[in-house]
């Protein structure tokens, strides 16, 4: 899927940018497209790198909050809805704390807090992966948990109204409640039914080294 | 109304600094070593980084050669008769493609409807509700499946954009009832 998302991007681009040159207007779109694939490597890395200092930090006091219990706490009064939406994952596994918070800090819109917890939460969730390189259904119900975005108050575009002269920019907020749970009630719903779909299975996990040889060895007896 | 806004802003200011300081003070409580402790989880902290950007890479330069090529306005161009057909604000239409690819661009394209149209106009509402109720996407599949090497991620793009997609209907129906029927 990605496979062909990433591909269908880039050709798009070239060829939309290569056909306003030539055909449309002479402003010089190829170039932008240039600068833009030079300029966005750059800021990956850019992105990754001040993730270091944010992610340490929620990392230093995820472990303070998973020392003294606290995320045990959380994530044994909410094991009924957990357990259900990620019945792979064992009740008392880690995993299950680390996502919890990362869901308390998307509620709360403390993005800054919330990416760092969910990779540590993937990062749990990686270990009772025996198919290294491809998402476990644990990893995608998480995953559509976070894109289909659980905040409670859209603090950005708040901002952005009431800066812009809104008279009344927490008018949005009730829809936006509605329209969030709405978003998250689908990207659950689908998830959870796509993962039954053939084409995107879970491939056996990978087969132990010692049974090519064992395998091998009967042949030898057999011959 | 103008009491829910304090509520708010004093929730956005002082979450942050509450969490940094009940979360020591309570792992202190329960007689943990904090300073220790915090260095020992935060150590994890860089190797992540790194491992993140190959992957983050790939995807903002496919995300920003699609964007500087301007195949979004060419996109709306072409489906603007089927929009109005379906009831759905060809304004809008930029802002919903835009979303799952980008915080940054979208959030630009919000602002730019808000000043063409009005902070208190119908389309910003309905703009400001979709920014409020998506997710970047493939920034986050991104990210979270980057830190973890998972390269093939099966469903979890199409869950994604379905979410995304049920998200700005969602906002536009419950704008037009809330905002335009008065």
């Amino acid at each position: 899927m990605l496979n062909y998302i990433w591909l269908g991007m880039i050709v798009v681009a070239v060829v939309t940018a290569g056909a306003r040159d030539a055909f449309v207007d002479g402003s010089p779109h190829i170039a932008a497209v240039t600068k833009a694939a030079v300029d966005s490597a750059e800021t990956a890395v850019k992105l990754s790198i001040g993730l270091i200092g944010v992610m340490s930090l929620w990392l230093g006091m995820m472990r303070l909050a998973e020392k003294g219990g606290l995320v045990g706490l959380i994530a044994h009064a909410m094991r009924p809805v957990m357990s259900r939406l990620f019945p792979d994952v064992p009740k008392d596994h880690p995993a299950m704390g680390c996502m919890l918070m990362n869901m308390a800090a998307n509620v709360l819109g403390l993005a800054n807090a919330a990416t760092p917890l969910g990779i540590k939460a993937m990062e749990e969730l990686e270990k009772l992966n025996r198919t290294p390189g491809t998402a476990t259904n644990a990893m995608c119900v998480f995953l559509a948990v976070n894109t289909s975005s659980i905040q409670l108050i859209p603090a950005t575009a708040v901002a952005i109204l009431s800066a812009s002269g809104s008279k009344n920019p927490t008018a949005i907020i009730g829809a936006a409640l509605v329209a969030t749970t709405v978003s998250t009630f689908v990207g659950i719903v689908a998830v959870k039914l796509l993962e039954k779909l053939p084409c995107y299975r879970l491939p056996d996990p990978q087969q132990p080294e010692n049974l090519g040889s064992t395998s091998s060895a009967t042949n030898g007896e057999t011959l | 109304m103008n009491g829910a806004r304090e509520v708010i802003e004093l929730l956005s200011v002082w979450a942050i600094p509450a969490l940094l300081v009940m979360i020591p003070l309570w792992a202190s409580w329960k007689r943990i070593p904090v300073y220790e402790e915090f260095v020992e989880g935060a150590k994890e902290g860089f190797q992540t980084g790194v491992r993140i950007i190959p992957f983050l890479v790939a995807m903002l330069v496919a995300i920003g050669m699609f964007r500087a090529s301007g195949a979004i306005d060419w996109i709306t161009q072409a489906c603007s008769p089927l929009l109005a057909w379906l009831g759905f604000p060809h304004e809008l239409l930029p802002l919903s493609l835009m979303r799952p690819l980008s915080g940054g661009g979208s959030m630009a394209i919000f602002s730019d409807l808000v000043k063409t149209h009005g902070a208190d106009s119908f389309l910003a509402r309905a703009a400001g509700t979709i920014m409020g109720s998506t997710e970047t996407t493939f920034y986050v599949v991104a990210v979270y499946f980057g830190a973890v090497g998972v390269k093939r991620t099966r469903h979890a793009i199409p869950a994604g954009l379905l979410a995304d997609a049920a998200g700005i209907m969602a906002a536009i129906w419950i704008c037009r009832w809330l905002f335009v029927s008065c």
